[in-house]
């Protein structure tokens, strides 16, 4: 349905940012609109270089509030379009988000957070209203490119915002990758999508947040427009959960992280399974809707649960949720960040993973644990 | 208006020619219904009717698409027979930009009120102009937030009374009114910047060319277009409904003085269209002296 242009398939060495942009160009992507704040700057600089040779667009907005509204007028049209900042640019957005899932329109939005502390905001629908939306958060490059393309799609399929949340690391690190165009199956074409052709024909289209229609034809009214939304997200959260987990069967603790973190604790996880000790984790890939089952069910045995989140605890509302008192759930986690706030903390080291980790799972859910390392450069 | 002789030939209107209809009983082709649930004396309905003319006039009925704002006037997106994009208040510009971008050889145009332009969304607007940006924003001016039920917006002029500036609008309390279409027109991107009225035939016909210039402006790839049209709203305003067009005139229009403030790059301030209506007004009342105006 969309164009797939042909992409470098030759795997080499791209910054995160890079290769979302070139991710999101493969999805067909040729619209982008975004103000520039660290750590999602480069985002912007590679939409702007890129786009334009693939005939596409890319505008520095005025602000936030432009970029998410050109956003919109873009995918009125049919296009594929995406804006992006962090939480706090996009805190600004938060209005457009809500009326975006209202009206029906497929936005793919990239948060490179700092930290993981826009949680709530991602998965709550951070505006006015009764929404959420998709929300993928990659743990790695390989993944991210993986998952930028996913964003598109499923943006289309549901006509829904999807929100990819990276953050520092995703978006600097630079990796080996290649951009491999994913295969998805074919989507219903655009009918919706205006084009200004149907102006006097008695058959205009209107795109509304509001459920309003024309006349002869006047949509269903703002009550069941509503309704349908809200049973339209029931429909994505039963279908579009997606998660990693690993020795979960007999774990007796159990770490929940997701994004970059979760590298860590994957990995430390790992180590300690070799080391003979029943640990095991669970990795959420789509925040939103969030994989409850999986968590449930790994919480069945388990002594504790705990959550490995880079701020003061917000995934933890959803783990309880989904543990239901079968096992306590407590913080390995917590705020860390470096001296510009922007940046990763002393936290995100895995002989610190491992070390709360261990000190949970030998002492249990009453365990102290280490002191969380401050960031001694100020 | 007052004279005892009509200035020409003015029909019996009891007996109108064969298949004559006024111009007020037609509706335009481009609204799906004449119907609309607005109040008596409201302006917009007037200022929505000579856009529509214009675009079909234009022959571009069936290559536009309308972003609407929020107001009285968003009533109208249910009726106006255009491909349309419903924004947020005050975003309507930065939609209309991504239309725009990705259907560059479409007409692409905005619907806002006051309160949604020059309020909410004054940014947007100035920006989009500044970007010299290939779209039209139609502003609706009537001073007053009509759909919230008469209250104060930034071109509430001085003295005007709303249910937010009880005593009238007071300069040391509540500011002063935003003359939007001169801050417009300074920006360089802005190519075409006019302000019309509908509070009589002369100027809903002025304003008719008036948009007809903006989309033209807007198809011959020229920049960035603007029409803002004052609007009765004698229910925002607490006036009987027949002194709309009077009371604007003498008040709104006083301070947005209906012209054209950029053509081809000339630029005319407010205060220079309110000096040329002055000179205008006193060669009319020279002529009158010196015995009538050659009609």
């Amino acid at each position: 349905m969309t164009a797939t242009t042909a992409v470098r398939d030759e795997r080499r060495l791209m910054e995160g940012s890079e290769a979302m942009v070139e991710a999101a160009i493969a999805a067909g992507c040729r619209f982008f609109a975004g103000y520039p704040m660290t750590p999602f700057t480069e985002l912007l600089e590679h939409f702007a270089r890129r786009l334009p040779e693939e005939g596409g667009v890319c505008i520095n907005a005025e602000s936030e509030l432009e970029a998410v509204g050109m956003a919109w007028g873009a995918l009125a049209t049919g296009a594929r379009a995406a804006t992006g900042s962090t939480g706090q640019g996009l805190s600004l957005m938060q209005e457009s988000f809500s009326e975006i899932t209202l009206a029906e329109l497929p936005l793919v939005v990239f948060n490179m957070a700092r930290g993981q502390s826009d949680y709530f905001q991602a998965t709550r629908g951070g505006g006015h209203g009764d929404y959420r939306h998709i929300v993928l958060a990659p743990i790695d490059i390989a993944e991210a490119v993986e998952l930028t393309q996913l964003a598109f799609h499923l943006a289309d399929r549901w006509r829904s915002p999807v929100l990819i949340y990276g953050d520092y690391l995703l978006a600097h690190v630079t990796e080996a990758v290649s951009v491999t165009p994913f295969s998805v199956p074919a989507l219903p074409s655009k009918e919706w999508a205006v084009d200004g052709s149907l102006g006097g024909t008695g058959r205009s289209r209107s795109i509304s947040p509001l459920g309003l229609g024309k006349h002869g034809h006047p949509g269903p009214g703002i009550e069941r427009h509503l309704r349908a939304i809200a049973g339209k997200l029931a429909d994505i959260e039963r279908e579009e959960q997606r998660v990693e987990h690993a020795y979960t069967d007999d774990a007796e603790t159990v770490v929940v992280a997701f994004g970059t973190p979760a590298r860590f604790v994957r990995y430390v996880v790992h180590q300690l399974r070799a080391d003979g000790e029943k640990v095991g984790y669970v990795r959420p890939i789509s925040l939103w809707p969030f994989p409850s089952a999986v968590v449930a069910d790994a919480s069945a045995g388990a002594r504790v649960v705990a959550t490995f989140e880079l701020s003061a605890g917000q995934m933890i509302d959803d783990v309880r949720l989904a543990v239901l008192g079968r096992a306590p759930v407590v913080r390995l986690g917590g705020i860390s960040t470096d001296g510009s706030g922007f940046g990763v903390g002393a936290l995100l080291d895995a002989e610190v993973v491992r070390d709360r980790i261990l000190a949970l799972h030998r002492g249990g859910p009453e365990a102290e644990l280490p002191p969380l390392p401050v960031n001694e450069r100020g | 208006m007052t004279t005892s002789q009509p200035a020409g030939p003015v029909l019996d209107s009891d007996a109108a020619p064969e298949g004559a209809r006024k111009i007020a009983d037609l509706k335009p082709d481009l609204l799906l219904t004449g119907e609309h649930n607005l109040c008596p004396g409201c302006g917009e309905p007037l200022a929505v009717r000579v856009y529509l003319e214009a675009l079909q006039e234009l022959g571009v009925s069936r290559e536009t698409v309308m972003v609407a704002g929020i107001g009285c006037y968003t009533m109208f997106t249910g009726t106006v027979d255009l491909d349309l994009v419903q924004a947020l208040h005050g975003r309507a510009p930065s939609v209309a930009t991504g239309i725009k971008r990705m259907l560059p050889d479409k007409v692409v145009f905005t619907l806002q009120g006051d309160g949604d332009m020059v309020n909410e969304g004054l940014q947007e607007v100035l920006h989009t102009a500044a970007r010299g940006e290939r779209v039209t924003c139609i502003l609706l001016n009537n001073g007053v937030f009509g759909e919230t039920g008469g209250h104060m917006t930034a071109t509430s002029v001085l003295g005007q009374r709303t249910k937010s500036s009880l005593e009238g609008r007071d300069a040391e309390y509540h500011g002063y009114p935003i003359l939007i279409g001169d801050l417009v027109s300074r920006l360089q991107g802005a190519a075409y910047v006019a302000r019309g009225s509908v509070h009589n035939a002369g100027a809903v016909a002025r304003t008719k060319r008036m948009l007809r210039r903006a989309f033209e402006t807007q198809l011959a790839g020229d920049g960035f277009s603007f029409v803002e049209v004052l609007t009765m709203c004698p229910t925002g305003w607490f006036i009987p409904t027949a002194d709309g067009p009077d009371y604007m005139h003498e008040t709104l229009g006083e301070v947005h003085v209906m012209g054209e403030l950029k053509v081809d790059g000339m630029v005319k301030t407010t205060e220079e269209l309110h000096a040329e209506n002055v000179r205008k007004q006193h060669e009319v009342e020279a002529e009158l002296e010196r015995g009538g105006v050659d009609l």
